[in-house]
């Protein structure tokens, strides 16, 4: 017999106490000992998670104001600048802003210590941070400098919005070419020396519900070890099934916009970043609930490493050069399992996306939804699927 | 005399050459072999205590030859506070020193087999690879 269930019901039995959740890793077990029809009909939520770096991330912060006042017009956290064109004491960190002294790639391969993303790190572990502003000076706002020392509780507001986070799915990258490439996926021996992959597979959240049929806008969530929401699509939405001779071989390209106080995050799961001749970012931990409201959600929460598959992607020539297609594709079974085939030749892999933290996210979130603590929100709007077939355009130059 | 610890690197053209007998015959050291990974296809490395009045005249006989000596007076460890386990220095650690454990995908560090040449040290996106002097 199918299953129909509603948010509400599940809600009501969250809050009893009585709600079945597992994990994602936990629902492949489940389905393999009792069928996808039994396992639906038990579970009620099923909980993903991933922690890696995610660029496309950053925080405003509201600093308070000034006495005398002062409209803002530069603003650096310990030598970051943050963007300030929004109000006067209002600004953006972003993750990938490089600290102002940082040589960047002159003494290749760079080293990019601190940049955006250690800035949010610092602030959530409660360190104090330099404030830097500069101002042109106004009648209603005089002052033109100021120097001072902040913490992340001395300041208003600060709210972690992070505009493309949780990619579906990512490329597992080669280097084809005759030296080794320094990449945000990391050190690429040449020919092919070694892949780097950057996804938690079957615990990754967007992978186990490719259609989006309950990850959508106002969707709650573990972010940064705290509660935050789905805000709206991420930026390079374009959400696909990977079909390749009509097999399905899991999906890719959708991605999250997510947004939490970043007061109540926690430091474990905000960590500052570097990637060797690359840059600087944010490796951020997120955690998605997925209810069970009917068997078909059920299936595609249930696909394991063996049954989702990443495009091998050449990072020396093909992607720099932004040239269209792959090198095949390879299930992340293999992947995890150290080894993966391409062109014939034997590379070992190495993940970027840290498995034991995603195991860690998926089982927290599931003890605070057993325990009553958090509840599941149904989406105020879907977000588009693979059915909406949105591609990306590259830019138009003139 | 207690012994000089050092480490060598060299090219798949020492690979071949009888260094380690060399530094016996002609200097009279006395030579441990702490750890040795040597391949005719590839770059080699090699960890030894050496005893013996010739001591600096048996290194300058491995410069001479093109090989990189260094004192080893330091170690490479991992902070684990910082550590996140992702697992990016596992594939540039040439030795197999940091690696998965698999199912559970934790990475490990085995000491023993560190040869010390940092690249986990510039790779690590979290710095949590240190060196210790």
């Amino acid at each position: 017999m199918s299953v129909e269930k509603t948010y509400a019901e599940i809600n009501t039995k969250i809050k009893a106490g009585k709600a079945i959740v597992v994990t994602a890793e936990e629902l492949i077990t489940l389905v393999e000992e009792k069928g996808l029809t039994k396992a639906a009909q038990e579970v009620d939520v099923v909980t993903t998670g991933t922690f890696a770096p995610m660029c496309s991330s950053g925080a405003f912060l509201s600093f308070g104001h000034t006495k005398p006042r002062m409209k803002m017009q530069k603003v650096w956290l310990n030598g970051v600048a943050a963007y300030t064109g929004i109000a006067a004491v209002d600004a953006y960190i972003g993750a990938t802003e490089m600290h102002e002294d940082d040589p960047l790639n002159s003494n290749y391969p760079g080293e990019f210590r601190y940049g955006g993303g250690h800035v949010i790190a610092d602030l959530v572990a409660r360190k104090p941070v330099k404030l830097k502003a500069l101002a042109y000076g106004t009648d209603c706002y005089p002052r033109r400098n100021l120097e001072t020392t902040i913490t992340l509780d001395d300041i208003n507001e600060a709210i972690l919005f992070n505009p493309r986070n949780a990619y579906q799915n990512y490329n597992c990258a080669v280097n084809l070419t005759d030296c080794t490439i320094y990449t945000y996926m990391g050190m690429i021996k040449p020919h092919m020396g070694n892949a780097n992959y950057s996804t938690a597979g079957q615990l990754s959240p967007l992978l186990k519900d490719p259609h989006f049929k309950t990850i959508g806008v106002g969707t709650k969530i573990f972010l940064g070890g705290g509660i935050g929401y789905v805000a709206w699509n991420g930026t390079q939405h374009f959400p696909s099934m990977i079909d390749v001779e009509g097999k399905e071989l899991g999906s890719a390209g959708g991605t999250l916009a997510v947004t939490g106080d970043l007061k109540q995050m926690n430091p474990r799961w905000l960590v500052g970043t570097s990637y060797l001749g690359y840059g600087a970012t944010l490796s951020v931990g997120i955690g998605i609930p997925i209810p069970i409201l009917n068997e078909e959600i059920a299936r595609y929460a249930a696909k394991k490493d063996e049954e989702l598959f990443a495009p091998v992607v050449d990072y020396g020539e093909a992607y720099p050069s932004f040239t269209p297609g792959n090198l095949g594709y390879v299930s992340y079974a293999d992947l995890k399992s150290g080894k993966i085939t391409v062109n014939g030749k034997e590379i070992s892999t190495a993940p970027l996306s840290s498995m034991p933290r995603a195991r860690e996210i998926a089982a927290t979130l599931k003890g605070w939804i057993q325990k009553g603590e958090f509840q599941l929100t149904e989406p105020v709007k879907t977000l588009p699927s693979p059915a909406d077939g949105f591609t990306a355009h590259s830019i138009k130059e003139d | 005399m207690s012994p000089k610890r050092i480490v060598l690197r060299f090219g798949t053209d020492i690979s071949v050459k009888p260094i380690v007998y060399r530094l016996v015959k002609d200097y009279d050291l006395v030579v441990n072999i702490v750890k040795a990974d040597v391949n005719p296809q590839k770059e080699g490395t090699m960890i030894l205590e050496v005893t013996g009045d010739q001591s600096e005249d048996g290194l300058n006989y491995l410069r001479n030859l093109g090989v990189l000596v260094q004192n080893l007076t330091q170690e490479i460890v991992r902070n684990d506070e910082k550590c996140v386990m992702c697992g990016a220095c596992t594939g540039v650690c040439p030795t197999g020193a940091l690696y998965m454990e698999r199912p559970s995908m934790e990475v490990r560090f085995d000491g023993d087999q560190c040869v010390f040449c940092q690249l986990c040290v510039k790779v690590c996106p979290m710095w949590a690879m240190e060196v210790r002097l």
